[in-house]
């Protein structure tokens, strides 16, 4: 028995959490601001899938409604964030973080 | 039907893995951003095959009909540069190190994960109930509106506070302080 038909659990938990390490990986390399806030929407996206995996496994929906409420967290984060973006590009003229600095001096 | 389903999983489970690595490696963000979009498709793809109804909708609807239109409009935007591959100018020791231990870690995950052969258990909305009940979005639908009523209504003031803290932070100053 399984939570797809002819695929393992553990299949399922393995694809999330290579999707949450590749996310994890690009946070740290990638210096483009928004390349970071779309690995922090990868990593969200890859918990989302473990809580509707663990939710099939349990037969318990209320993993789902997790992840309903980490969906509407999702989408105001994205938005404060792009805000701000906005206007560090309009102050600094950069997406870079290495030029993102200004409370180390 | 059953036999085809590990085909579509395993297809699914490929594309999003291959344009997850092209979010990280494209050095434009603009083929990042539609790379992004392919994996919510095939996340969304998952969810369905996960008899997930309600959150697959969302998952089209909310991530790639809302937040990466977002996305795609802060981009043309902020009309960025094709700046030279970002990542080329961070130290090599940083980047070795970051993906090394995301592998082992992934790794550990994966291996644990195996080991721990999680067997579906018979809860409390099993497959048949829920089909019994009117199925996936009726099922958390009656869930969202009588044990989690709260929870739902206080995400319209975490919305609200969103909306407002992004026009604050994004709204252009004037030298006389008008906005």
């Amino acid at each position: 028995m399984s939570i797809i038909p002819g695929v393992e659990p553990w299949a399922v938990l393995s694809f999330a959490a290579i999707i949450f390490f590749i996310g994890l990986a690009g946070l740290v390399i990638r210096r483009n601001l928004l390349v970071v806030l779309m690995c922090i929407e990868l990593m969200l996206n890859a918990v989302n899938l473990t809580f509707v995996s663990f939710s099939q496994i349990h037969q318990n929906l209320e993993g789902q409604m997790a992840v309903f409420f980490i969906i509407v967290v999702a989408a105001a984060e994205s938005a404060v964030g792009l805000g701000l973006i906005i206007a560090l590009f309009r102050t600094l003229r950069t997406l870079d973080t290495e030029n993102l600095q200004l409370l180390k001096e | 039907m059953s036999q085809i389903q590990p085909v579509f999983f395993y297809f699914f489970a490929g594309v999003a893995i291959a344009f997850s690595l092209l979010v990280i490696f494209k050095k434009n963000p603009v083929s990042s951003a539609f790379s992004l979009v392919m994996v919510f498709f095939a996340f969304a793809g998952i969810y369905a095959l996960l008899q997930a109804h309600l959150v697959a909708t969302l998952q089209i609807l909310v991530y790639t009909g809302a937040i990466m239109v977002l996305f795609v409009f802060v981009l043309m935007l902020l009309n960025i540069k094709n700046t030279p591959i970002d990542w080329k100018g961070t130290s090599l020791i940083r980047i070795g190190t970051t993906v090394g231990v995301s592998a082992m870690l992934a790794v550990f995950f994966i291996v644990s994960f195996k080991k721990a052969n999680f067997v579906p258990a018979s809860g409390l909305f099993s497959p048949e109930r829920v089909d019994e009940m009117g199925g996936n979005t009726q099922v958390l639908a009656e869930l969202m509106f009588s044990e989690y009523i709260l929870p739902f209504e206080l995400t319209s003031v975490l919305l609200l506070g969103a909306i407002v803290g992004t026009v604050a932070i994004a709204m252009r100053k004037n030298k006389r302080g008008e906005s």
